[in-house]
């Protein structure tokens, strides 16, 4: 016990010697840090699904300025720190580790991929400081910890609400595509097999593959066997793209459903004509008359000229709620924090009115998508 | 029945783009005894040029006749990346050529990650959809199975370019310098053989391959970035070993045995109970069984060390 608090003593020694000194050496960021809130974000801005962490940090950028040109909150600006994991498992701890460390960040937003927030969320929440993920969906990433919050719904949702459909279109025979790489993958298929088949469906085949393959002939060739009336590809992307040319030039004309996953322009850039006619699950639809939707479409696409993607209005979202239960909170220190963002409820937020529950994630309601003519159509929304 | 036959057909398509990146590991070890392994970054340059030169010429490619269109598109990214390997291997593998071998293949893997985040630098981390150059329909009139024209097209081309470089190997005179080099490179040069035009000419000759490799590639998957050279790529070099690395027929066969292994592992992984991820496991299991009962690899040729 002694020795342990010597040791501890001499390392607070050491501690306060190293923070003079870097004081002493940048005396100027010490005084520009009084008068901002520095927020670290990990983002995929490069690799295999860019597309979704260029959309959210866009999102999260444009909630960010437009609270700073709106004063602040608690009279301070605030400064968005993002990193760039580079779609690498693995790599999102390290840059979350720095941001923590380094930049010393009040708060982390981020990551969309849920094996790659699986591995920021331990660190946020040894570090005592809350995170809040905007489109995580597996169920293992807030269960991390107390500081882990999602904006988005959960896969065991998303899985129920694909099999709920495919059910209602009396497509009684799915077969199952996972890649068995990505945590969100697996969880999703596994959920959508859980409902589907307690609810007379059968899954006619089961195949799996690893992100970054190329070729699904061979599992396709499996899958058409089964004669699917319709084949979940719960991956993300980029494999779903290719995988979709693959079973149309196998004959197979089933249509695929899919997850939040595919919400990429890149799916039908790489898939063209053959994703038609498939469907996905989404958090919100650009195409909604809400005003207040069309308000965020219409700023999102003066800024950065596209369309917002879930992804974008995620970003958003997570940004706009973590602005909000710090005005609540009147602090940044992290315990205080976290139970404002825990408090939230009834937010007005672009993918819908978030309320954080027990487990920390949001419930909110689900839109179904199809692609028409290279487009992302509207097709039903499904409460939780 | 007909799901054998077209897992081994799809097994077959996906062989000949790996005996196709095998040939330039298999051409460049044969002349040179080392694994170039900066060859399947220069398969991905070889994809990217095809884009390219498809995105800058676009107007003139969409006017022309599709197989024109794909000769040009192949051609001037097999010219490309031919340069490129000339001056990787100028730059590069010639400063360390009386070095031992060990150095060269360490700064091949320094080449090799040296393109690919250059690649990231300059073409962007984002995989990019590869345009139809080959017109996306089925070959019909063959019952259940289905055969892409891009896959006949890939099997068409991989043939010729086989059938060409056996050609320049066996029956040019810069061939017969190439095979004396292998030989021995000590008498090749003392009998007047230039041996640095040689090896720059089989680095130009394996790269173009690759470029060729990669246009095909690109256009069975048409989606490309800077990492996905590592995959073949690696599959390719176990193609090249497992039918005898240094022999040309050995490569195309070995590619052929890897293409159809790892698709009939995926395809019947339900039905055997082993993970489909596990293709890889096998195809390799298979190369360290080939190399316990036949060291020298399928068609490769014994060699005794000289004392």
């Amino acid at each position: 016990m002694q020795i342990r608090n010597r040791a501890f003593l001499l390392l607070g020694l050491f501690g306060v010697v190293t923070a003079g000194l870097t004081g002493c050496k940048k005396g100027g960021d010490a005084a520009a840090d009084a008068d901002t809130i520095v927020i670290g974000e990990v983002a995929a801005l490069t690799g295999g699904t860019a597309t979704f962490g260029q959309s959210s940090h866009a999102g999260t950028q444009m909630a960010i300025d437009e609270v700073n040109a709106a004063g602040g909150v608690l009279g301070k600006k605030i400064k968005l720190v993002t990193e760039d994991d580079q779609s690498k498992q693995g790599e999102a701890g390290i840059v979350a580790k720095k941001l923590v460390s380094r930049e010393k960040v009040v708060a982390l937003l981020g990551e969309v991929a849920s094996g790659r927030s699986l591995e920021m969320a331990p660190i946020a929440q040894k570090a005592g400081i809350p995170m809040i993920s905007p489109a995580s969906t597996n169920p293992k990433v807030t269960e991390t910890g107390d500081f882990i919050f999602r904006v988005c719904f959960i896969d065991p949702f998303q899985g129920t609400v694909m099999a709920k459909f495919a059910l209602a279109r009396g497509w009684k025979k799915v077969a199952v595509m996972t890649d068995v790489t990505q945590d969100y993958s697996v969880g999703l298929s596994q959920y959508f097999k859980e409902y589907f088949t307690k609810n007379g469906g059968t899954i006619v085949g089961e195949q799996s593959y690893a992100s970054g393959d190329k070729d699904f002939k061979a599992q396709l060739t499996s899958v058409k066997e089964g004669a699917p009336d319709a084949i979940l590809a719960s991956g993300y992307y980029n494999e779903v793209g290719l995988m979709s040319t693959q079973a149309k030039e196998l004959g197979i004309q089933a249509p695929l459903l899919g997850g939040d996953g595919w919400d990429s322009p890149s799916l039908v850039q790489v898939a063209g004509k053959s994703i038609e006619g498939s469907f996905f699950s989404n958090h919100f639809s650009n195409e909604d008359t809400a005003p207040r939707i069309q308000e965020f479409v219409t700023k999102y696409k003066a800024k950065h000229g596209t369309i917002p993607d879930a992804m974008a209005a995620l970003g958003y979202d997570s940004a706009m709620i973590l602005v909000d239960a710090i005005k609540r909170a009147g602090t940044t220190e992290g315990k205080a924090l976290r139970d404002a963002i825990a408090a939230t409820k009834d937010f007005e937020g672009i993918t819908g009115k978030i309320s954080l529950d027990a487990k920390r994630d949001a419930n909110k309601p689900a839109v179904v998508l199809t692609i028409k003519d290279g487009k992302f159509v509207y097709v039903e929304t499904v409460a939780p | 029945m007909d799901q054998f036959v077209q897992q081994l057909l799809n097994g077959l398509f996906l062989g000949a783009i790996y005996a196709l990146i095998a040939l330039g590991y298999t051409m460049v070890y044969g002349v040179l005894r080392f694994i170039n392994f900066a060859h399947g970054d220069v398969f991905m340059l070889g994809a990217f040029g095809g884009l390219y030169v498809h995105k800058a010429l676009a107007p003139l490619l969409n006017a022309l006749p599709w197989p024109l269109a794909l000769a040009v598109v192949m051609l001037a990214s097999m010219a490309i990346c031919a340069a490129l390997g000339i001056a990787i291997e100028y730059f590069a593998y010639r400063p360390l050529r009386n070095r031992p071998r060990l150095n060269v293949l360490i700064t091949a893997i320094g080449v090799s990650l040296f393109i690919e985040y250059t690649g990231q630098l300059v073409f962007g981390a984002t995989q990019q959809p590869f345009p139809a150059i080959i017109p996306r329909q089925n070959i019909s009139g063959l019952g259940g199975l289905t055969v892409t024209m891009t896959q006949v097209i890939v099997v068409v081309v991989t043939t010729a370019l086989l059938i060409g470089l056996r050609y320049i190997v066996m029956r040019t005179r810069l061939g017969l310098a190439m095979r004396a080099l292998s030989l021995n490179p000590t008498a090749a040069a003392l009998m007047g053989v230039n041996t640095s035009v040689v090896i720059s000419f089989t680095f130009g000759l394996g790269s173009a391959l690759a470029a060729a490799g990669g246009i095909l590639y690109a256009s069975l998957y048409p989606s490309v970035d800077p990492f996905m050279g590592i995959q073949p790529g690696i599959k390719a070099f176990v193609a090249a070993v497992l039918g005898g690395i240094g022999n040309i027929p050995g490569a195309a066969l070995g590619g052929m045995i890897i293409g159809v292994v790892e698709t009939l592992v995926t395809g019947y992984s339900q039905k055997l109970g082993i993970p489909s991820g596990y293709k890889e496991g096998v195809a390799f299991i298979i190369l360290i069984l080939i190399l316990l009962f036949k060291p020298s690899g399928l068609l490769g040729k014994v060699e005794r060390e000289k004392v």
